[in-house]
């Protein structure tokens, strides 16, 4: 685990998370979420093979809604605050491929 | 300053009014904004319109509710509609949410009047508000120090006697931290009992919204206030409001408190000392304390900064340039989003979006944040265990009174570690207060926490209680 | 189509429909198709800082419905959450279900008797919709693109198939089937054309018992005819390149109807990592029996139940009445003819007068009532109104409802009385010597002609069959 956190991985996962970093932060990134990590690996070395994650703390199930129709947000306002919007939407600069 | 109870006894008997005491909190945030920056933006038209409402309500006759007419800050990562919501950040600074959380308009039915949005840690992401984009809160008991945070501003606002009450959030600590730093109480209450429909999502099993106040009964009070069943919220509680006032002079005679090893090593000593004499106060109340170990605690810090940020890293992939907030342009779309997230977020956001995503990517899950949930199972599981022997658990807040500003900000982890005895409550699910006890370096105020299982906010606030009257404050 | 060299195609299918509830999956905001965009949004489908997501209990219950109907197992589930960039993805991340499904562990069985698995059958959220401006409207070369958020957030089950298919008729069976049983269940409109049901279809080839090939993915099939299609060209095209020694790459391809063929949209190594975690902000979903029961219980018959009865009907259908059948099943139009069966109809008559005329007049159709269809169809029977008659009252019941009786009277179709047909056959049979003469003698086909020209005399008024008793009579 320790060391294990390469500059190509940081700079993989800025691409993930749509961000740009200098080579300075790149560097600095790398040092610093190699020592978080490295805190970490007292827990990743863990045998945890029986513990399984729990979902609510308690142990809530089956939260519904009714299928109710309800008020809704004007659009005027919602435009109101978008970067660019046309024709009642909101407008982004040209998508360079299909959605996965 | 008067306690919240006490402004709105008096502004429902007619004694005072809610514009009068909004005048008066108004002019405390003028005197002392400037220099202590614990407001982001006061919201004097809006606060003036609800304090009218309030007076008007009292003066037809009508229940202006418990907190009649009581200034209250509200931390900046909760819509308030028309009101400008910046979660401290670039990315949103400007934006005006066309809804209100689910809190702000239960504050405003039981008579409170929000004053405006205190400044914090960007996106909640700090122990400090040190990564506010606007700039740090200063603490005003002494002003080269850091409030704490990420609720500092409004922990800050509380402290500074600019309002009585304050509302903040708590993912790993960012309200009981900045209260032991200011010297206030500050609740986290059990997962679930407060709905958090309109905070501006963290990471969202680990959110809470809780009170700051500078006495248990006004935390108690304005805690009914926010808590209870929100069919907006699907982690919330089913059941309405507890009844909590009603407890807080329960007393602890009969209660079992356990002293936990893993929430004092590594204090600082006039830290532990405070935790000492809270204990014998308690004792001296009528509790019987034992010393107990629970090593999972130990995990706790790993396995937070691995689920906090995986949570985080989703939950901030919203903010895209698309629909609100900063748009910085770009040629093609993925370009302009990468351009806006760039320019809009800080380093320690991006740091934390950046361990987030690695954590939950492919090849990396079951090593880190697939571990990090066991972790969490069995942090429950020990501290379930724990609560069969005992009824509360004693610890420390946080390991040192208020440090100075840039004294934690080289090194990320330095500043964590501030977080440890705060976030395995968050981990679990559970309910802590921290309250003022005692005073360390320069007669800064040291903090204790009182921890229980969830649901027990009852049995902590009387437990509060009796520290706070044993601190000298009744 | 049977593809060369002795490969076969292996195909899955992977199914998204909308789901028709009131209002969407995690707020209260109308699922509703056509709207002005933007004007049904709010802070939860819109993903505004500090919103919330709640499930929605009939598109629970409707993916409960669909799982009985595929034969699945219910069991607990858990969302997850699909983290990926699109504008049109509010939050960057899709409320979907990931490995612990509500629905798995089904199957399909279509009219051929064949069977194909369902592995899951799961819910989540639909995006919103972008148009792209400049260029041709379509994404590529286009300068900006303008979002809608209004389908952001309609619920959707995706169903995702075994890869069980060995053709492209098949997989257009497949999909006929499924989107018969989506119906069914009330769960879907099944509006391919409308983009309420989508279909993706995973395609590889392979030498008979050989392991899997590699498969690509196919997307962007708007209809049955471009996924039979599309199939078939794909699997085409794969045999072609290992045939050339070249090894297929897995990955996302687009079908164009125009051109008839796939083109390359992604390949795997720009795949995305979609780094899947448990959807915080939900807790998991448990229907327990009670539940599943009263799903179960509320459920109408399936196609291929109503298949079966009224295939029971028939005795040795041919072909022709048998695709006849599914028409009717496919419009549901079952309650019609078996009303009629039950007053002494001719099953084949109901099924061929429901399967072609009230067919055609379908967006009509509750205006006919199974009483007056029922009646239509007797007459018929009876004599009393002639094929050619029984067409247009059924096509007038279609266009404003009505009385059989009233109608017929009102277009002057009498009964033809038996002396006037015979009078007309007498006529017909000196003006037609020759061909009476044969038919006279034995040729059985003359009496199609004959019956042509007492329609033609008559204005259609007379009954084919009375026609040739009457012929036969004067042999």
């Amino acid at each position: 685990m320790s060391g294990a956190l390469r500059r190509e991985d940081v700079a993989h996962v800025a691409k993930l998370a749509r961000l740009l970093l200098s080579e300075a932060e790149l560097d600095l990134f790398t040092e610093q979420l190699s020592q978080v990590l490295e805190h970490a690996s007292d827990m990743a070395s863990l045998d945890l093979e029986v513990v399984v994650p729990v979902a609510h703390p308690f142990g809530l199930i089956n939260v519904v809604r009714d299928d109710e129709v309800r008020p809704c947000l004007d659009r005027d306002e919602v435009l109101a605050m978008a970067p660019d919007a046309q024709d009642g939407r909101f407008a982004v600069p040209r998508i360079m491929g299909e959605a996965p | 300053m008067r306690s919240a109870v006490r402004i709105a006894e008096e502004v429902r008997s007619g004694a005072s009014t809610a514009v009068a005491e909004l005048a008066g909190a108004l002019e405390v945030v003028a005197a002392r904004n400037e220099e202590l920056h614990v407001f982001l933006y006061v919201d004097e038209e809006g606060a003036l319109a609800a304090a009218e409402r309030v007076d008007a309500t009292v003066a037809s006759g009508g229940d202006a509710g418990p907190l009649a007419g009581v200034p209250i800050a509200i931390k900046d990562n909760m819509c308030q509609r028309g009101v400008p919501t910046t979660c401290a950040s670039k990315i949103l600074e400007g934006w005006r949410p066309p809804y209100s959380a689910t809190v702000i308009d239960r504050l405003l039915a039981a008579g409170a009047v929000p004053v405006g949005k205190t400044n914090l840690d960007e996106f909640a992401m700090g122990s400090s508000t040190e990564n506010s984009a606007f700039g740090p809160t200063l603490n005003p008991l002494d002003t080269s120090r850091v409030p704490g945070g990420s609720s500092g501003g409004s922990a800050a606002a509380v402290a500074a006697g600019m309002t009585p009450l304050a509302i903040g959030s708590d993912t790993g600590g960012s309200i009981r931290q900045p209260a032991s730093l200011c010297g206030i109480i500050g609740v986290k209450p059990t997962y679930g009992l407060v709905s958090r429909y309109g905070l501006v999502a963290f990471a969202s099993s680990l959110d809470q919204i809780g009170p700051f106040a500078t006495n248990v009964t006004d935390a108690a009070t304005l805690l009914e206030v926010l808590a209870g069943h929100d069919p907006m919220d699907s982690t919330s509680l089913p059941e309405a409001a507890p009844s909590l006032v009603e407890h807080v002079r329960d007393g602890v005679a009969g209660q079992r408190i356990g002293v936990v090893r893993e929430l004092i090593e590594g204090a600082d000593d006039e830290v532990l000392e405070s935790v000492t004499r809270a204990l014998a106060a308690l004792r001296e109340a009528g509790a019987t304390s034992v010393e107990l170990s629970i090593p999972e605690l130990r995990l706790g810090l790993s396995a937070y900064y691995l689920i906090a940020p995986a949570e985080a890293s989703s939950n901030l992939a919203r903010y895209d340039g698309v629909r609100y907030g900063l748009r910085v342009d770009a040629d093609d779309v993925t370009a302009m989003n990468e351009a806006t997230r760039t320019a809009g977020f800080g380093a320690e956001v991006k740091r934390r979006i950046m361990l987030g995503t690695y954590a939950l990517s492919a090849g990396y899950y079951d090593a880190y944040y697939g571990q990090a949930l066991k972790v969490r199972t069995q942090m429950i599981d020990a501290f379930a265990r724990a609560y069969r022997e005992v009824d509360l658990l004693l610890g420390a807040t946080t390991p040192s009174v208020a440090f100075a500003f840039g004294e934690k900000t080289a090194n990320p982890l330095t500043m964590y570690l501030s977080d440890v005895f705060t976030i395995p409550t968050n981990l679990a699910g559970e309910a802590a207060i921290s309250v003022p006890f005692g005073t360390g370096e320069g007669g800064l105020p040291v903090g204790v926490q009182l921890l229980g299982p969830g649901r027990s906010e009852a049995r902590l606030f009387a437990a509060a209680r009796v520290l706070e009257i044993a601190d000298g404050r009744p | 189509m049977t593809l060369e060299h002795g490969y076969e195609m292996v195909v899955g299918l992977e199914v998204h429909t909308e789901l028709r509830t009131r209002s969407k999956m995690f707020c209260g905001c109308a699922n509703a198709f056509g709207a002005e965009p933007n004007t049904n949004i709010c802070p939860v489908c819109l993903g505004l800082p500090g919103s919330l997501p709640v499930l929605n209990v009939r598109a629970v219950e409707l993916a409960m419905a669909i799982g009985v109907a595929l034969h699945c197992v219910i069991a607990p589930s858990t969302f997850h959450r699909k983290n990926y960039f699109y504008p049109d993805m509010p939050k960057d991340y899709q409320i979907s279900q990931y490995d612990l499904p509500i629905n798995t562990g089904g199957y399909l069985d279509l009219p051929d008797a064949s069977r194909v698995s369902i592995e899951r059958a799961h819910l989540e959220e639909d995006t919103g919709k972008s148009t792209h401006l400049g260029g041709s409207g379509r994404l590529q070369g286009a300068d900006r693109s303008l979002v809608d958020y209004n389908r952001s957030g309609v619920p959707l089950v995706e169903i995702v198939s075994g890869p069980d298919i060995r053709s492209s008729a098949q997989a257009r069976a497949y999909a006929q089937e499924l989107r018969g049983i989506l119906i069914a269940t009330g769960a879907s409109d099944g509006r391919m054309e409308e983009g309420s049901m989508r279909i993706d279809a995973n395609v590889s080839v392979r030498q008979a018992n050989a392991p899997l090939g590699t498969r690509c993915e196919i997307k962007n099939l708007n209809s049955l005819r471009s996924l039979h299609r599309a199939i078939d060209y794909e699997a085409q095209r794969q045999v072609e390149m290992l045939e050339r020694g070249e090894v297929v790459r897995q990955e996302t391809r687009h079908w164009d109807e125009n051109l008839g063929e796939t083109s390359t949209m992604r390949t795997k190594e720009e795949a995305e990592d979609y780094r899947y975690f448990r959807e915080p902000d939900l807790v998991d979903l448990a229907p327990d029996q009670a539940w599943q029961d009263r799903v179960r219980a509320a459920l109408g018959a399936m196609p291929a139940e109503r298949r079966r009865l009224l295939r029971e009907r028939l005795q040795d259908p041919t072909d022709a009445q048998l695709d006849a059948v599914e028409v009717v099943i496919d419009l549901a139009l079952e309650g019609l003819v078996n009303a009629a069966v039950d007053r002494g109809a001719d099953v084949t008559l109901a099924i061929a007068r429901a399967a072609n005329e009230v067919a055609a007049g379908i967006e009509h159709v509750t205006n006919l009532t199974p009483g007056a269809f029922t009646e239509t169809v007797l007459m018929e029977q009876r004599g009393d109104l002639s094929a050619t008659q029984a067409k247009t009252v059924l096509g007038e019941l279609l266009a404003g409802g009505g009385d059989p009786g009233v109608i017929a009277a009102a277009r002057g179709f009498e009964r033809l009385s038996s002396d006037s047909l015979e009078a007309t056959v007498a006529t017909l049979i000196e003006q037609f010597p020759d061909e009476w003469g044969r038919y006279r003698d034995g040729d059985d086909k003359l009496a199609q002609f004959f019956i042509g020209q007492v329609m033609k005399a008559t204005n259609g008024q007379a009954n084919g069959k009375s026609v040739v008793l009457a012929l036969q009579a004067r042999r």
